[in-house]
């Protein structure tokens, strides 16, 4: 009975979180642009590859994920050496300033930045949006790694040194390896803070550059086109696609204990 | 060169574009628009009716959607963390995938669901029910909120609850607890820095928003965010959009105060 | 004889399919100190969790009491239990915790503190009122989580591997310290472990268990010097178990030579197991003893040298305070009391399932 009653609500629960998606998807393939059901078609899958703007904003919107997910992992790694080697209080201190952009609202981040940007005279760019995407893309690396930095033992690296590594290889052979799941998770969270980033963007791009956040906010007033249904239906299919193959060996390979 | 130096880079990068713009916050919302003198108005502006409202729905709607986000997700993870150890994995996935989907895309479907003409009013209107649209009302934006946070209250709260080794709950019953006793002496206080991260995971960005009442308010609902949001892009008075933002970041910050005044380890980060 | 205090009557338990238990029968009485001693996966610790409560049995009952308490929650169980790793409630300091079970059955304040009082002198910590969980070793861990179970006056303590974080030196400490508990308390003791000297130290009887079955069950003695079978012999102690048949009553002939023994009544010309402990074999000059052999191994243990003696095609392990160089002639001499003769297991089913009717 209990767990009658537990299953329903998951179930409830599930079918709300994916109710909205589902009924994206669903339009992607109506032949008209209002809500009204009125018969299947692939058109605006074809609109979609002809569209360039909608391309270029994909094509923004990845490459920026990519860049800042990349660059923020480097940053936050060797961050993370770096700040372990630190005395309590400066650990303290740098941890605290990593903790900023995560508790001070996306809003606020992205004003404080864009003001920046204006007042010192940077052009809103690409080079803009992505350096305000680093900046709240490294704490979530360094909250991923630093616990595992912390859990593995000095010894490995010691060991390794003991063994003929020079410090250099040691990092490359032992420590990193030990970082690595750390490390994925981080750049997974980068990746995924900054391609569903919306409010931060909004402030710091400058007139002509979309990602496909900005582009779809744009069009929000007009209706947003169901070619933009399409995009993100195909998206989202490639996205489950992928994590489920990457998910399957590792549960197969799971032990029951 | 030592190990320590290699914190440098990114301390100055956390001076140069988080510390400073904050600061080039502070001067504007302490200087006057026209004359550059200094002046408390833009902090006080608050006071007036329009903005004093607004940021008292903010805080109305955000602290209900937390609320919510709380006892909906509570059960949640309570439920996950008795789903044996292999399944697990793959439900949090479930909840992390829906936000590969963007975020305003997902709020917009809400619209084409909830609207007049929309999916619910159809299905109603075949029952022969009257069916009336939240879009435009407090509560569709509180359903928005829900909707968009209660992943970030559900992981960490999981999170915090499958860290509990079993056998503290086992030796509470054995004590002579019963359920009730053995939740709310045990479980509840145990799960503390995961409720408290979550409460400022969903409150923060609830407080703030503009997208969300842009969207599922159509336009009739003013938050805080919208205001600050509308101060900067379209009437361009950066003094008066400093100073909101401002008085935004002091609720925040007391709001973190009294949080962590709870968690004093922060063990309840969600990642 | 009194009626037993808790009486475990035909339980089974499988998980995801795999049999845990199969069929198991306990009485154990009161005042006593049973352990449950066996191998990972053997089914000591689903049975004490049984008793505690926080696992249903899929057949038979628990009769606690004389009452059956198969279907009774943990919370309504008049026993205690203390848990492997100790789980102490983090959040509250060391007189909360030892106070948890009282204020829940809602005791006087005055009453509580005195508890608290008693409690942490009985385990030696007092003046720990107020420190935490986290502040003290694993050694004081165990004691407080001792602690918070006895002042609840249960009429039985379970103990799930209690000295397993431990080190060797602590563990054995508080194996004294817990003997002197349960005489101090005059209550029952069940007591779950996988390590031999533990058992042997501090129990009344021991329950060897394998593969969900009980294999042997006496007094430290009786399990010590006359397994039942190779399982135990193998389990408890070193043991040298060779093929041997018995010609006759008190007669085994083992690696054909005869050896005069103690047993009767295992027919005449029978293969059995013959169990002679490492420290029964007695070695002598050449020709003097029943068996010839050579020392092929040696090793310093400590308290005494142990050899490996290769005789009659067999391999044997000795140990002597009298040392004989690798290479050395020797033969084997073993009083017939220290012989001990099993019948062998028929087929592998019959190797498990031993104690049957």
């Amino acid at each position: 009975m209990k767990k009658l009653a537990s299953k329903l609500y998951l179930a409830i629960i599930f079918v709300i979180l994916y109710a909205p998606i589902v009924v994206l998807m669903v339009y992607s393939f109506n032949d008209s642009k209002t809500s009204k059901w009125s018969g299947f078609t692939l058109h605006w899958y074809q609109e979609l590859f002809q569209s360039s703007m909608i391309l270029s904003a994909l094509r923004t919107t990845l490459i920026l994920a990519f860049l800042s997910a990349t660059i923020s992992t480097v940053i936050g790694v060797i961050s993370c050496l770096g700040i372990q080697a630190l005395k309590p209080r400066f650990h303290n201190i740098m941890m605290a300033l990593n903790n900023i952009p995560m508790v001070n609202s996306e809003l606020v981040t992205g004003l404080a930045l864009m003001i920046l940007f204006i007042t010192i005279g940077i052009s809103a760019g690409f080079m803009t949006v992505l350096i305000a995407h680093i900046t709240f893309c490294v704490p979530y690396v360094i909250l991923s790694v630093m616990p595992r930095l912390k859990q593995s033992s000095k010894s490995t690296y010691e060991a390794a040194l003991d063994l003929g590594a020079t410090p250099l290889l040691a990092f490359f052979k032992v420590v990193l390896p030990d970082l690595m799941p750390g490390i994925l998770s981080g750049y997974m969270l980068a990746f995924t803070m900054s391609l569903d980033d919306f409010i931060i963007t909004h402030f710091t791009k400058g007139a002509g550059l979309n990602t496909l956040s900005t582009l779809i906010y744009s069009e929000l007033r007009r209706g947003v086109k169901p070619t933009i249904n399409a995009l993100s239906t195909l998206m989202f299919l490639t996205v489950l696609i992928i994590l489920l193959l990457m998910n399957r060996p590792r549960q197969r390979g799971e032990s029951p204990s | 060169m030592t190990k320590k130096s290699f914190a440098f880079p990114y301390l100055f990068w956390m001076i140069a574009f988080t510390v400073i713009p904050l600061l080039l916050i502070a001067v504007y919302g302490f200087t006057d628009r026209s004359s550059g003198a200094f002046t408390l108005s833009n902090f006080l502006a608050i006071s007036t009716k329009e903005h004093w409202s607004a940021l008292l729905l903010s805080l109305k709607l955000s602290l209900i959607s937390t609320a919510v986000c709380l006892l909906l997700a509570y059960p949640l993870a309570m439920i996950l963390k008795k789903t044996g150890t292999s399944r697990t994995g793959f439900i949090v996935f479930l909840f992390i995938l829906p936000m590969w989907m963007n975020f305003l895309l997902r709020t917009y479907a809400w619209l084409n669901l909830l609207d007049d003409g929309g999916i619910l009013d159809r299905f109603f209107g075949l029952l022969g029910i009257d069916y009336r649209s939240p879009i435009g009302t407090t509560s569709a934006i509180v359903l928005g909120m829900v909707y968009n946070y209660l992943p970030f209250m559900v992981l960490p709260l999981f999170n915090v609850l499958s860290k509990i080794d079993e056998n503290v709950v086992n030796a509470a019953r054995d004590l002579g607890a019963n359920s009730v006793q053995t939740f709310f002496r045990i479980i509840l206080p145990l799960s503390f820095p995961g409720i408290v991260s979550g409460i400022t995971m969903v409150f923060v960005p609830a407080l703030t928003t503009f997208a969300i009442s842009d969207i599922l308010g159509a336009r009739k609902v003013l938050l805080i965010g919208n205001i600050i949001e509308q101060e900067f892009s379209t009437a361009s008075n950066w003094n008066l959009g400093s100073g909101l933002s401002m008085v935004l970041m002091i609720f925040i910050l007391i709001s973190m105060a009294i949080l962590n005044h709870y968690d004093k380890n922060g063990e309840g980060n969600a990642f | 004889m009194k009626a037993p205090l808790i009486d475990l009557q035909h339980l089974s338990k499988s998980f995801d399919g795999e049999l845990i238990l199969d069929d198991l029968n306990l009485s154990v009485h009161e005042n006593e100190f049973v352990t449950l001693l066996g191998p990972s996966g053997c089914g000591k610790t689903t049975t004490l969790r049984m008793i505690g409560g926080f696992v249903t049995p899929d057949h038979g009952s628990i009769i606690f009491d004389g009452k059956d308490i198969t279907a009774l929650p943990p919370h309504k169980r008049q026993l205690n239990t203390v848990f492997q790793k100790y789980a102490l409630f983090t959040h509250m300091n060391i007189a909360e915790n030892i106070a948890f079970g009282l204020k829940i059955k809602g005791k006087s304040k005055a009453y509580i503190q005195d508890k608290i009082k008693y409690a942490l002198k009985l385990v030696n910590l007092e003046g720990y009122e107020n420190r935490t969980p986290d502040s003290l070793s694993g050694g004081q861990q165990q004691r407080i989580a001792i602690a918070r179970a006895i002042v609840n006056e249960p009429k039985v303590l379970l103990l799930d591997e209690p000295l397993g974080a431990l080190d060797l030196k602590l563990r054995q400490d508080m194996q004294y310290e817990l003997i002197r508990l349960k005489n101090e308390l005059g209550i029952t003791f069940i007591y779950v472990t996988h390590d031999q000297e533990e058992a042997l130290t501090m129990s009344d009887t021991i329950v060897v268990m394998n593969q969900g079955y009980i294999q042997q069950m006496g007094t430290p003695e009786q399990i010590y010097n006359e397994p039942e079978n190779a399982f135990v012999a193998d389990f408890i102690g070193e043991s040298n178990i060779l093929d041997a048949i018995m010609v006759e009553d008190k007669v085994v002939k083992i690696c054909g030579i005869p050896f005069p023994c103690v047993d009767v009544g295992f027919g005449t010309n029978k293969p059995v197991d013959a169990v002679i402990r490492p420290e029964d074999i007695e070695l002598r000059a050449p020709r003097e003893g029943g068996l010839n052999g050579r020392v092929s191994h040696l090793i310093f243990k400590g308290v005494h040298y142990e050899m490996e003696v290769e005789a009659g095609g067999f391999c044997w392990l000795v140990q002597s305070t009298t040392m004989y160089p690798v290479g050395t002639e020797v033969s084997i001499c073993v009083d017939p009391f220290n012989i001990q003769i099993m019948n062998k297991p028929e087929s592998d089913d019959e190797r498990a399932v031993g104690l049957d009717d």
